[in-house]
């Protein structure tokens, strides 16, 4: 059989029931292969869309998220998904198609040095070399994507190895001496840790990404309640927690809640579980947490006192560490009254500074309102997938996420145009669930044609477009840090996305009015196939509130 | 539980000392183009750099040499291990390692000359490799430190040209680097 005809039998063995892609020159074996394979392929319409889909796929479902793109331009056009997944620990295998060996480094047509390219931004990638290994890379290629810390994999193909003839047989193994991530943490640590969150007067649990990729919610939940520990998560790690719930802070960092950064600012313990002391967590690193000893858990070994020197380092798994860590603590028997002056503490935050905003007099949208609409008329039973920006940070604030995997966002890299594509391929990877991608006039122009891909597909998105005509966080910034000059943030008028999404077959519908608007989403919700509501709102709101770049916690303005 | 300064100390900060980094990696193009390019990404310079077969047709041995004074090394080294390619690092403590750099010197030194730098040669137990009527070509092998020693020497004479292949390095005593 062909090379490529083993890569489909490869996917099949992976368990892989859709690829995202697009076809070209070089990959034109790969795409014939497709013809007989059975698996089902989603013609995208850019393929930065597919990979984003990918990506969406692989968050909503768990499972690896596959991307297919051509030589060249189709290849460059996956690196700022394959960037992203990077940032995010999201498990994607990216299968690119390469000029035939003969012009490899020739300049050939549509030739792009796609494995230079691609290596600061891979966990690992592959050019094919024999077509003999093909099978075999590509099971290491989902490996790879998979285990561990998960992230993208590369796989370049020349198109003259592609179209091969080899023996296939089924590989059952992989081999990578080199690549050998640690799951169990250690026992010692485990016990240390309990003893530091037995003893501590003040701690935050503060939980990542990680625990979502590493299916450790219920682990987590059963901590912070074992424990009564107050708990924040990222932007990255919503739905980790169960929200709202009498433990949750909110989200913490540049645009989270007062009261979990003050918890911060104060703790003398934290525990972080998956999460990566980002700056946007963080703030000014040097004030960040002064009164705090860290335990840090997480399965990378370099993320361990990257930014903030851990005390009680453990790296592994987090499902398997936090099982044990309940237990351990459990043991120990600590006494909850402990906590009781801490919790007053926070609960005068919560009560003095909760999430706020001034409602519009008139019937104006308010975008945090439009948000807590959609919260009501979903009763909060949906996948949310966010592109960025203000409207992200207000889907953040405002949607509150109960259940993992249900809040898909491009927190590292924050890719605007990942929104509508990551929705799509949530949609197809969990085809029984109500899917919404909240966007904003910005974002939502940089990946729109797929919309033509869910209304060809009957990928069934409902897009909530928080309208206001601006770039509206950029705008936010400068007017608060650069005078009040506003540069190349206006984005008048159009497009009319009522007029576009029927240009794309999608139903449009234009929502104004907020004394309705509850209603109004849950009809848009109804309504069969993919929707575009353009949701207008205030022009000028702001996102509060905020740390300041480059601020401390304590410091948090509006 | 370790104290904030230890963990500092053992953690990301300057060491202060050069760093010889011992690596094996998988015989694959493009390994070390990953390697270099995560000192690149942080703006780290590499002192020297020697790549060469092992006893297995497999695997490469990859010796680098770094200034702890100038880079904290610590989170690089654990960047390395993520790498999939890499198979094993060490941070050989200078203590405990030999190691070697050959050298090719060519210098300026006509007949009245050669007789005080042959003397020179035979101190270092450098090896003449090539003479012609203007100049000669030397072989000296040792550590980094004799290295220069002989450069100094030999500057004076008149250094047309001067080749170093960069230190590899074995740990000392019956161990595996």
């Amino acid at each position: 059989m062909r090379a490529v005809d083993a890569v489909m039998e490869c996917l099949k063995a992976e368990g892989v029931d859709v690829v995202f892609g697009y076809p070209g020159g070089a990959n034109l074996p790969t795409y014939d292969a497709f013809v007989d394979a059975g698996i089902r392929h989603v013609l995208v319409r850019h393929e930065a869309g597919g990979g984003h889909a990918a990506e969406g796929y692989a968050k909503a479902t768990g499972k690896v998220g596959v991307a297919f793109g051509t030589s060249g331009p189709g290849a460059t056009n996956l690196v700022t998904p394959i960037t992203d997944a990077m940032m995010d620990s999201v498990p994607c295998v990216f299968i690119t198609g390469q000029v035939r060996t003969e012009l490899l480094g020739t300049d050939g047509f549509q030739e792009a040095d796609m494995m230079g390219i691609t290596m600061p931004i891979v966990k690992h990638s592959f050019m094919l070399q024999h077509p003999l290994e093909l099978p075999r890379m590509i099971h290491e290629a989902f490996h790879v994507a998979r285990s561990g810390r998960p992230g993208p994999v590369v796989v370049d193909i020349p198109q003259d190895l592609s179209r091969a003839e080899i023996p296939y047989q089924p590989v059952t193994d992989v081999h990578l001496p080199g690549y050998q991530p640690t799951t169990e943490g250690n026992q010692k640590q485990i016990r240390q840790a309990a003893k530091a969150l037995a003893a501590a007067r003040r701690p935050v649990i503060y939980a990542g990404g990680g625990v979502i990729s590493a299916d450790a919610s219920a682990q987590l939940t059963q901590l912070v309640r074992e424990g009564g520990f107050p708990i924040t998560c990222t932007l990255n790690g919503l739905g980790g927690y169960p929200a709202p719930d009498p433990h949750w802070l909110g989200m913490l960092g540049m645009h989270g809640t007062r009261a979990a950064n003050y918890a911060m600012d104060e703790a003398d313990l934290i525990c972080a579980i998956g999460a990566r002391f980002d700056d946007r967590i963080t703030g000014k690193l040097s004030e960040f947490a002064p009164r705090a000893k860290f335990i840090h858990i997480d399965i990378d070994p370099a993320e361990i006192s990257k930014n903030v020197p851990a005390h009680i380092p453990i790296v592994g798994d987090a499902r398997n560490i936090l099982e044990r860590l309940v237990a351990e603590y459990r043991a120990l028997e600590a006494d909850r009254g402990r906590l009781e002056e801490w919790w007053q503490r926070i609960r005068g935050w919560q009560e003095k500074y909760p999430l706020r905003y001034e409602d519009s007099e008139d019937s104006e949208i308010k975008p945090q309102y439009a948000i807590q609409a959609l919260y009501e008329a979903t009763g909060g039973d949906a996948i949310v997938a966010s592109d960025v920006g203000q409207h992200q940070m207000w889907a953040a604030q405002y949607f509150h996420f109960d259940r993992p995997r249900r809040w898909i966002n491009s927190g590292g890299l924050g890719t605007m145009g990942f929104g509508l594509p990551a929705a799509m391929g949530a949609k197809v990877g969990r085809p029984d669930e109500t899917v919404i991608c909240i966007s904003g006039d910005g974002s939502i122009q940089m990946n729109a044609q797929e919309l033509a891909t869910c209304a060809e597909n009957g990928i069934d998105v409902k897009v909530f477009i928080l309208n206001n005509g601006y770039l509206g966080m950029v705008r936010q910034w400068q007017e608060l840090f650069w005078d009040g000059r506003y540069s190349q943030v206006d984005m008048g008028r159009f497009p009319d996305f009522v007029k576009l999404a029927d240009a794309y077959g999608c139903t449009g519908v234009r929502l104004t009015d907020k004394t309705t608007l509850v209603q109004d989403v849950r009809e848009a919700i109804a309504t069969p196939g993919p929707v575009v509501v353009d949701v207008r709102v205030t022009r000028e709101e702001n996102t509060y509130p905020m740390i300041a770049p480059g601020a401390a916690a304590r410091d948090m303005v509006g | 539980m370790l104290s904030l300064e230890q963990l500092e100390a053992a953690g990301g900060l300057r060491t202060g000392r050069k760093h010889v980094l011992s690596i094996v990696v998988e015989n694959k193009p493009g390994v070390l183009t990953r390697i270099a390019g995560l000192f690149a990404r942080r703006g780290f310079n590499i002192d020297t750099l020697t790549v060469g077969p092992t006893d297995d047709e497999r695997t490469s041995r990859i010796t680098l040499t770094v200034d702890g004074a100038m880079h904290p090394i610590d989170q690089v080294t654990k960047q390395l291990h993520k790498l999939v390619n890499v198979l094993k690092i060490r941070d050989l403590d200078p203590e405990d390692t030999v190691t070697r750099e050959l050298a090719l010197f060519k210098v300026a030194a006509d007949g009245a000359q050669r007789g005080e730098l042959m003397q020179i040669c035979e101190i270092f137990r450098a090896k003449v490799v090539d003479v012609t009527r203007r100049s000669v070509t030397i072989e000296v092998t040792g550590t980094t430190d004799k290295i220069e020693a002989f450069e100094q020497m030999v500057r004076p004479f008149g250094l047309i040209e001067m080749m170093r292949t960069g230190e590899i390095a074995i740990a000392r005593g019956r161990g595996e680097t």
